[in-house]
């Protein structure tokens, strides 16, 4: 594990414009391994365009992505990935057409280190990374709850179990660092509870450091160490949950002055 | 120089009636994104039509060129009855590619239902031959059928232009192509608005084929097979669901193609246009006046 | 490797073993009727069925539409047919036997493949950074440059190769297979549609078939779950162009004259590119074993609609519209889509194995059925 002085992931001016309009500017942020962040912000913040910064997605018109005081420039989303960032999404997307354990394994693809040849002729490589990997997800399942719908279709889950599976999808890639795109919408009260003891698994028994989006003010406020709030593609403040919830530009913000 | 001009006025031809068909496959792309297979066999029903009404117009005194008007009312109902009885019900079931499938084996019914008719048959056949005369400027000749062909399509283009901007239905057409979803919550009959795209797809393919035949004076149930693949590429090179992108295709592709031939060689011609086709979508892969329209992530 | 996983690869190398001795025997049969119809009948299906499951890979799995696929068999086509009449020529063979000529058969089928596969690769880097209807015509524009361009190389002959003088020598010497060596080499058919329909089976259930899949479903998910998206969609064109190269040397040996119009986007025939993915989709997207079945029933079809079989049997005044053999050819495709939008198999694989289940499985698919009608009833009845 890296040094703790050192930020797992850190952005510098993070920026990016389409056509004339600033999305995000000047974006900061520094999150230290282990530590639970939170990034909120009104409808139409960014806080969305900032994930898609943060895995190449978008390429950021100005500013650096560094994890582990590395530069991401000009890497692709799958770079981004083996580099060791891993993501959610907002709206759930899911590899519908194949089943739950599939969708796990698949995005162990590049940990897999056969070629065609052993994938043609099944040779004792193949069986012996096919047989890890599928031991692997069934863990990742295990944690997230899921370990019975293995051989499910993904879009047979209910709602909250797609959402957990992405993210037993996203830890699949080994990652330092884990951005979950507002895993509590649409979750019931139940779903939301269950949600959090997999968030917090994650963090204890894997270590990872993990940058939240949720409009689920009561789970932000309980599971996240630090907050950043962001309106206007702008950094407005950030700090601890009780600063943050007392910042009179943050309520400004969220009520309109 | 005279070469020159010639070929870029036989460019403009062919390029005009490329355009005409190339607006049929637009439009339909634009509203259902649907890859019309059967397109190119409309202007071979409306070939068809021209070749047994003209004669009777000229019998009955009036001008052979009005035989279009039938035409177009026949390739129009032909495009709609295809939207009725196959498209919309597949459409209704299936998916994108099933939609294009069906499209693939209408435009096969659609030949081999001519092939079957006694009147029609297999053989080739030929239709009386309009606007031959032709006038020399300057030592480049060029025949009434050219400026023609170059004039109508012009004028159907700006005009088609106008109707979707102006016209109530016009406006229908373009919302659906948005969105059909929300079109039919803001109270739009999006069945309707598909089938007059197909009406009048059909209709301009009518249009195409009067102009083809008056250069080409021959008729075929597989003569709409080419010319609709061309047309096809021309729509995609301009941006698939753009009307001037189409109109613009449509010329590239006639000035290419008659370029080639003029200058290189006819049977090389095919070559060049797909080429045109590869190196402007992989500069512009939305074609040259489509939008790109990125994935919300 | 489970007990189960055991079972089924022991039961499937069974049957490729059976499917190869029945080429055999039927190979040493006698007989007009499998010398003129049967046999080359099975030439014919032979790549048919490659192509169809190949062009599954791109179109299934990948989820990328691709309307040049024929373009790459008409290279394998003509690579496979020069390169045989260039070792006639040199007198490595003189007729169609030996342990020479079967040198000269294995290297033309893999040298097909390999032309083919590079060609492949050629098209798709640039090709498949491109997107649904765009990708398509950009590959129908390929598949187009790639017949126009044989069309016109004077040593693959003007207009084919059986016109002009060095042509003629190529009809007569190269791979080109009469009825008797069809029905000779009828196990080289078994062979080569064995090693490749099991070589797209390991490839599609593989990490390499997961990550296409993934790419289909949901291709930004699937890049940012680590998966090189254009890497997986340019291998997978690759090898998919690869086994149409392949079926382009069958195709050279079982047709005595090669004529580019055979490659073509579409003709007359249900060999062109619009065919292939008619097939695939008929047969279901993500099925090879569909494939296989959709490219023997179309073949069958449109084989016994054009030559009578069961259309003799029909009532006089039905046997008329059979006259047009594609009319009734297309309307059967339309009607075949409308109540199976998914396909014949959809996306499962038929499987030795679950023959065992199958009575079961129907009965709970009766009862399904039943109690659905009970639903739709008591509904009807509540609501009357």
């Amino acid at each position: 594990m890296a040094d703790a002085a050192t930020p797992v992931l850190e952005t510098r001016h993070l920026g990016i414009s389409f056509g004339g309009l600033h999305a995000v500017s000047d974006f900061n942020i520094s999150i230290y391994p282990g530590e639970l962040v939170g990034l909120i912000g009104p409808n139409g913040a960014g806080k969305t365009t900032v994930f898609n910064l943060l895995t190449g997605v978008y390429v950021p018109t100005e500013g650096t992505v560094l994890l582990d005081g590395k530069p991401l420039n000009g890497k692709k989303t799958h770079q981004f990935v083996e580099a060791g960032i891993a993501r959610t999404f907002q709206n759930i997307r899911l590899f519908h057409a194949m089943t739950v354990i599939e969708n796990v394994k698949a995005a162990c693809t590049k940990d897999i280190h056969y070629n065609l040849f052993d994938a043609t002729f099944r040779t004792r490589r193949f069986w012996r990374e096919e047989n890890a990997v599928t031991e692997k997800a069934l863990d990742l399942l295990e944690i997230c709850g899921l370990r019975d719908k293995a051989d499910l279709l993904a879009s047979s889950l209910p709602y909250g179990q797609q959402r957990k599976l992405e993210i037993a999808r996203a830890l699949a890639t080994d990652m330092k660092v884990l951005l979950l795109d507002e895993p509590a919408a649409g979750m019931n009260p139940t779903e939301t509870a269950e949600l959090l003891g997999v968030i917090n698994v994650i963090r204890d028994k894997l270590g990872v450091a993990i940058l939240l989006i949720e409009h689920d003010m009561s789970l932000v406020m309980n599971v996240c160490e630090r907050i950043q709030v962001i309106d206007y593609g702008q950094t407005i403040a950030s700090g601890l949950p009780q600063e943050i919830a007392n910042d009179p530009k943050v309520i400004a913000a969220y009520l309109g002055e | 120089m005279i070469t020159f001009i010639q070929f870029l006025i036989t460019g403009l031809r062919l390029g005009s009636v490329y355009a005409l068909i190339a607006l049929g496959y637009t439009m339909v792309y634009g509203i259902i994104k649907l890859i019309n297979f059967a397109h190119g066999d409309f202007i071979m029903v409306g070939g068809y039509s021209l070749f047994f009404t003209i004669p009777v117009f000229m019998n009955l005194g009036l001008p052979g060129w009005l035989a279009v008007v039938p035409a177009i009312v026949i390739c129009a109902l032909v495009g709609m009855l295809v939207e009725l009885l196959a498209y919309r019900p597949v459409r209704k079931t299936g998916n994108n590619l099933t939609c294009l499938i069906t499209a693939i084996a209408m435009s096969f019914v659609l030949e081999n239902l001519a092939q079957a008719i006694p009147a029609i048959g297999p053989d080739p056949k030929v239709p009386y031959t309009l606007f031959a005369s032709t006038i020399s400027i300057a030592g480049v000749s060029v025949s009434h059928a050219t400026i023609l062909t170059v004039a109508v399509s012009a004028v159907i283009m700006v005009a088609l232009y106008f109707f979707t901007q102006k016209a109530k239905i016009g406006c229908a057409m373009r919302c659906v192509s948005e969105d059909k979803e929300a079109a039919t919550l803001m109270g739009i009959d999006v069945n309707k608005a598909i089938i007059v795209t197909f009406g009048i797809g059909a209709g301009l393919a009518a249009v195409a084929a009067l102009m083809y035949i008056a250069q080409y004076p021959k008729v075929f149930t597989t003569m709409g097979v080419t010319l609709g693949i061309y047309a096809f590429v021309a729509a995609v090179l301009g941006g698939i669901g753009s009307l001037p992108g189409a109109v613009l295709g449509g010329l590239v592709i006639g000035i290419v193609q008659s370029g080639a031939n003029t200058y290189i060689n006819s049977s090389m011609s095919d070559t060049f246009v797909y080429l045109i086709l590869i190196v402007v979508l992989m500069l512009k892969p939305a074609g040259i006046l489509g939008k790109n329209v990125g994935e919300k992530v | 490797m489970t007990k189960t996983d055991k079972r089924r690869y022991l039961l499937n190398f069974a049957a490729a073993v059976l499917v190869f001795a029945v080429t055999v025997v039927m190979g040493m049969t006698g007989g007009d009727a499998m010398k003129l119809s049967i046999a080359p009948s099975i030439w014919q299906c032979s790549y048919l069925i490659i192509m169809a499951a190949s062009l599954n890979l791109v179109l299934g799995f990948l989820g990328q539409l691709s309307l040049g696929h024929c373009g790459f068999m008409a290279v394998g086509a003509y690579t496979s047919a020069l390169l045989s009449l260039a070792f006639e020529r040199a007198g490595f063979y003189t007729d169609k036997s030996g342990p020479a000529f079967l040198l000269v058969l294995v290297l033309s089928v893999l040298l097909a493949g390999i032309a083919a596969a590079v060609l492949g690769l050629v098209v798709g880097i640039p090709a498949l950074r491109l997107k649904g209807d765009y990708l398509a015509i950009i590959t129908l524009g390929f598949g187009m440059i790639i017949v126009n361009v044989i069309n016109n190389l004077p040593f693959c002959g003007q207009q084919g190769l059986d016109q002009g003088s060095a042509s003629s020598a190529l009809y007569a010497n190269g791979l080109a297979f009469s009825n008797d060596e069809k029905m000779s080499y009828l196990w080289v058919v078994g062979v080569v549609v064995i090693l490749c329909m099991t070589s797209m089976f390991m490839f599609v259930r593989s990490k390499y078939g997961r990550a296409i899949r993934a790419i289909r479903d949901n291709e930004i998910a699937a890049s940012a779950s680590g998966i090189n998206v254009s890497y997986f969609k340019v291998i997978t064109f690759t090898i998919s162009a690869f086994y149409a190269g392949i079926t382009g040397a069958l195709y050279s040996c079982c047709n005595a004259a090669l004529a580019t119009t055979s490659f073509a986007f579409t003709n007359g025939s249900i060999l062109n590119s619009v065919f292939i993915v008619v097939m695939v989709v008929v047969g279901g997207m993500g099925s090879l074993t569909g494939s296989v079945i959709a490219a023997v029933l179309l073949f069958l079809l449109n084989y016994t609609i054009k030559n009578g079989g069961w259309v003799d049997l029909l009532p006089a005044f039905l046997q008329g519209v059979f006259t047009y053999p594609m009319l009734v050819y297309s309307i059967a495709l339309i009607i075949v889509i409308m109540f199976r939008p998914r396909g014949i198999m959809g996306s499962r694989e038929f499987a030795l194995c679950d023959i065992p289940k199958w009575p079961g499985q129907f009965r709970s698919y009766l009862a399904a059925r039943r109690a659905g009608r009970e639903d739709r009833r008591k509904e009807a009845a509540h609501h009357g």
